[in-house]
């Protein structure tokens, strides 16, 4: 080939043109994928925004598998054929028009099955996400924010407590294979469960669903041991404190045992029988109890709420329009989107029942069958202690005890965190209970101590077997064996029947106790304070078929001081309640389930009945403004009606805590530690009777001596700016000034039903507060076929997405009831009130 | 017309790949990428017709959910992203962030299929 420099020269431009412009075309494709893949990455990452982060937003978005995909239709038909493994035969599910699934199986393990499968597919989320709370598992989903709470309650033993009640379990087969039933039930719908179908919070938080597991429900068991009986852990290092600020005596008058007006579940009066535990206290009470010690300032990062409480009465027929017993019952916890509970008709051809139940555990927890109702209240007894724990080094390997040191078990607690490296809790555990604060966990509070915790859930509990029987039961005998295996949280079991009994018993293992033990940290060195046994069920206060023709309980002391033992430091019972209640179930005669509704949502203030003469006692007029004298006409006007409209609930209730602060916050604020105020009744039971009033006196004015007159008109005065400001803002109504919520479980507003019209509140029979309040309400008339009624804050689907979501809420608030469906499937496919079938068949 | 077709297939592909949930969500970035390889257009037209087709795609299919639904949860999540509680703005979001994806992708497969020339 000739060698031409022309050729050359167009090779060497065409090669330079060609690599230019390959370079040129694959920069743009480069540059283009890159973003793409950045756009991808960007939109499939949560984004931090202030403290929280946002969901993958295109996974979020996307129609197909984000949150549109929780948006159910209106009109959406909920009929299905539904075939998984695992069932004994085939089960029907007839739905009602609010969403009750009635479930009717041939055996009761595929009855429980469904009923796990059922609470899945409309509650699954919040099953999950409870049972994560109580194993301190909260981390793993929302990130390093909530470890102290995982901290406390894997300090608190709740695994342990779980794993005990399992183990329990074991001797009882029926409830076992219950108990497994269900958890099958959970999984089956897990399993069918499309990735696009996940409720909407997991796809708000970014996880999935895991496996249902038996020990789950026991978590959750004893998640409402913790609810109803968990205050120990805060109120008894606040006791402490205020026994150490004050001095045993002061604070024996402030945080007194004796409630004058006091009027308790087993009437006064009633004759008991001698204790057959004897406690003997400690010859060192007053040296290391009752002395000042040194103080103690942990926080507790969660704790149950102090209005956790409950009504419950039933009516025998010489009271009732139709000679037979009417039950109530309406238990009193925080409210919350989802509903804590879940109606369910559970029919099979050992028993046919009806009420509330939880999602996260089988059988109906509040209800009735075609014999017997049931409902309970929370019994507020002390069954958590701490102790005073002396270690040898910080290694807490070994501590001190009856002369010797002793081995701890130390157990290292795994925390997962989403977005971070786990973290290890190290946990010592002794003989007097796992040790809750030590150098590690509130050091900076607890003032050096080493605090074990001491708790009767912690050894666990057969208490399902108690609803289990309590579904299946045909009369009084089967109730009262039926709540002998109950154990924690104690409870006052109401029981009406068809056959015309009424009873009311406390039941729960409790200890039998010396006068104030357990009020304060123990000294934790010798055996002397520790738990000298248990009180037999058979002495626990417990009445059948009354006289006067009715029991009830609302959270007071169950007995009067004749009672053997010592039933816990009275500021863990509420007083009013119970009183108006008793008062009027005494003056109602030919009682219909109406009537019995009224009273369920009756919103007398029996309180400040009481407190209003109590304040005008005190009240000199002439030192008040224009201003002031106004409220004071508001106040003096008042019906004594916790109504939504009613201006004077309002203007009591600031002038009442005014008060409080006008006498106690002096004392009380040079503290620096937490302390518990004490109850509301001290104050008032005092200005009651004409005696000397504790604490009258400002203490920072010390050259003035002030009365009980001084604070009412201080507390006059420092309410009326704020009442007046209120008035302006047209919030001074009851219902406006209280504003209750029912609040989503992440405490998203928009997921919230916020302002409620509700009236009610603390020490009234309808106890709506702010956030807490009647989680159920339900009216059982014991006709043959039973004739009841039931309502609760929210609704059977738990997704923020259905119209059936928060549907019961405005019937509640309005203080409306539902007739509840109690059928035969027979009666039920004629019933118009029925919409959907839903049928299981094995594969 | 190649444009029409374009976004027709940007919309079916990605409405195909989206019926399964077990795949991650982003995957119509693979489809709309193709297609905007095999559907030779100029890398604007590309990207305009995968931003229609899936935004068309994610705010149609929004729509249809939303409807049914009667705002109920669209209003909530609205409320949550924070979008002043509007279900137009969260449905015209979701559109555009499907649109945006499925643009950028059909964009990468047009100059895909232009490096390859």
């Amino acid at each position: 080939m000739v060698f031409n420099y022309k050729n050359l020269y167009y090779l060497k431009k065409n090669l330079n043109f060609s690599a230019q412009s390959f370079v040129m075309r694959i920069v743009p494709f480069i540059v283009s994928a890159a973003l793409t893949t950045g756009l991808v990455a960007v939109l499939n990452t949560p984004l931090s925004v202030g403290k929280t982060k946002t969901p993958r937003l295109g996974y979020f978005l996307s129609p197909q598998q984000g949150f549109w995909q929780n948006a159910e239709p209106e009109n959406k038909s909920f009929d299905a054929n539904i075939v998984v493994d695992g069932l004994q035969d085939k089960v029907e599910v007839l739905m009602d028009e609010r969403l009750v699934p009635h479930i009717y199986a041939n055996n009761d393990n595929d009855a429980y099955y469904t009923q796990g499968f059922l609470h899945a597919k409309f509650r699954l989320w919040q099953m999950e996400f409870q049972t994560y709370v109580a194993a301190g598992r909260l981390s793993e989903i929302v990130g390093p924010d909530r470890i102290a709470t995982d901290r406390f309650f894997r300090r608190l033993g709740m695994l342990e407590g779980a794993e005990a009640t399992m183990k329990k379990m074991a001797n009882n087969p029926a409830l076992q294979a219950a108990v497994t039933s269900y958890a099958n039930g959970v999984n089956a719908y897990i399993k069918s469960l499309q990735p696009s179908q996940i409720p909407f919070e997991y796809k708000l938080l970014d996880y999935k669903p895991e496996a249902w597991t038996p020990i789950k429900t026991y978590l959750f068991l004893m998640f409402m041991s913790y609810d109803l009986t968990g205050r120990g852990t805060t109120t008894d290092l606040q006791m402490t404190n205020s026994k150490n600020y004050f001095g045993y005596e002061d604070f024996n008058k402030l945080y007194t045992n004796v409630q004058d007006s006091l009027d308790p579940i087993i009437p006064k009066g009633t004759v008991y029988e001698k204790a057959s535990v004897t406690a003997l206290a400690p010859t060192s009470l007053d040296s290391l109890y009752f002395a000042k010690t040194s103080s103690v300032a942990p926080n507790a990062p969660e704790a149950p709420n102090k209005h956790n409480g409950s009504n419950n009465w039933a009516i025998a027929g010489t009271k009732t329009k139709s000679g037979k017993p009417i039950l109530a019952s309406d238990p009193h916890l925080g409210l919350n989107l989802p509903s804590l509970w879940y109606e369910v008709q559970i029919t099979t051809p050992t028993h046919s029942t009806y009420g509330a139940s939880f999602p996260g555990s089988p059988a109906v927890i509040i209800g009735f069958n075609d014999s017997i109702a049931w409902g309970v209240t929370n019994a507020g007894r002390d069954v958590l202690d701490y102790y005073d724990i002396k270690f040898k080094d910080t290694t807490m390997e070994e501590y001190w005890f009856n002369g010797a040191w002793q081995k701890s078990v130390i157990k290292e607690e795994r925390i997962k965190i989403k977005g971070q490296p786990d973290s290890i809790d190290r946990v010592a555990i002794t003989a007097l209970g796992p040790v809750m604060y030590d150098k590690s966990y509130n050091a900076n509070g607890s003032d050096g101590k080493y605090l074990a915790v001491r708790w009767t859930a912690q050894d666990g509990s057969s208490g399902l077997q108690t609803f289990y029987e309590l579904n299946r039961a045909k009369n009084f005998d089967d109730y009262l064996s039926a709540i002998h295996h109950w154990t924690c949280p104690g409870q006052n079991f109401a029981f009406a029947s068809v056959s015309g009994d009424i009873a009311i018993k406390q039941q729960g293992a409790f200890v039998a106790r010396w006068n104030r033990q357990g009020d304060f940290i123990m000294p934790g060195q010798d055996s002397s304070y520790l738990w000298q046994g248990m009180i037999p069920s058979s002495e626990n206060p417990m009445m059948k078929n009354p006289e006067r023709g009715f029991v009830s309980s609302a959270n007071q002391m169950s007995t009067d001081s004749t009672y053997p033992y010592y039933l816990g430091a009275a500021n863990a019972f509420p007083l009013y309640r119970g009183i108006i209640i008793n008062k009027k179930l005494n003056a109602m005669f030919g009682v219909t389930p109406l009537d019995v509704q009224a009273l369920q949502t009756n919103n007398d203030n029996i309180f400040a009945e009481m407190a209003r003469p109590a304040i005008f006692k005190f009240l000199n007029e002439s030192s008040l403004n224009a201003d002031e004298k106004k409220y004071v006409e508001y106040l003096r006007n008042w019906n004594l009606r916790n109504d939504i409209n009613e201006k004077g609930a309002s203007v009591f209730r600031a002038i009442w805590d005014s008060l409080e602060v006008a006498v106690w916050s002096d004392e009380f604020k040079n503290a620096n530690l937490p302390l518990q105020w004490p109850d509301e009744s001290t104050l008032l039971e005092q200005m009651l009777k004409d005696s000397v009033i504790l604490f009258e006196d400002n203490i920072t004015t010390p050259n003035v001596r002030e009365t009980m007159v001084d604070a009412v008109t201080a507390a006059i005065k420092k309410a009326t700016p704020h009442l007046a400001q209120m008035e302006k803002d047209g919030t001074l109504a009851w219902g406006a000034y209280k504003d209750t919520r029912v609040s989503h479980l992440l405490k998203i507003p928009s997921l919230s039903r916020l302002h409620l019209p509700i009236g009610g509140g603390v020490h009234i029979i309808n106890a709506t507060t702010g956030t807490h309040g009647p989680s159920w309400r339900m009216v059982v008339h014991l006709v043959n076929g039973i004739e009841a009624y039931g309502v609760y804050p929210g609704g059977q689907n738990g997704n923020p997405g259905s119209k059936y979501y928060d549907s019961f809420i405005d019937s509640w608030a309005a203080g409306k009831y539902y007739r509840l469906l109690f059928l035969s499937k027979e009666a039920a496919k004629q019933n118009s009130q029925f919409k959907w079938r839903l049928t299981f068949t094995n594969s | 017309m190649k444009f029409i077709v374009a976004i027709f297939l940007h919309a079916f592909l990605a409405f195909a790949v989206g019926l399964y949930s077990q795949f991650p969500w982003w995957l119509f970035v693979a489809t709309s990428g193709i297609v905007a390889f095999f559907i030779m257009d100029s890398p604007a037209k590309s990207f305009f017709a995968g931003f229609l087709g899936v935004g068309a795609l994610w705010a149609g299919l929004a729509t249809g959910k939303d409807l049914a639904n009667a705002h109920l949860l669209s209003s909530k999540v609205a409320q949550i992203l924070p979008l002043g509680g509007s279900y137009i703005t969260l449905i015209i979001v979701t559109g555009f962030v499907g649109g945006l994806l499925g643009g950028f992708a059909a964009l990468t497969g047009a100059y895909m299929r232009r490096s390859t020339k």
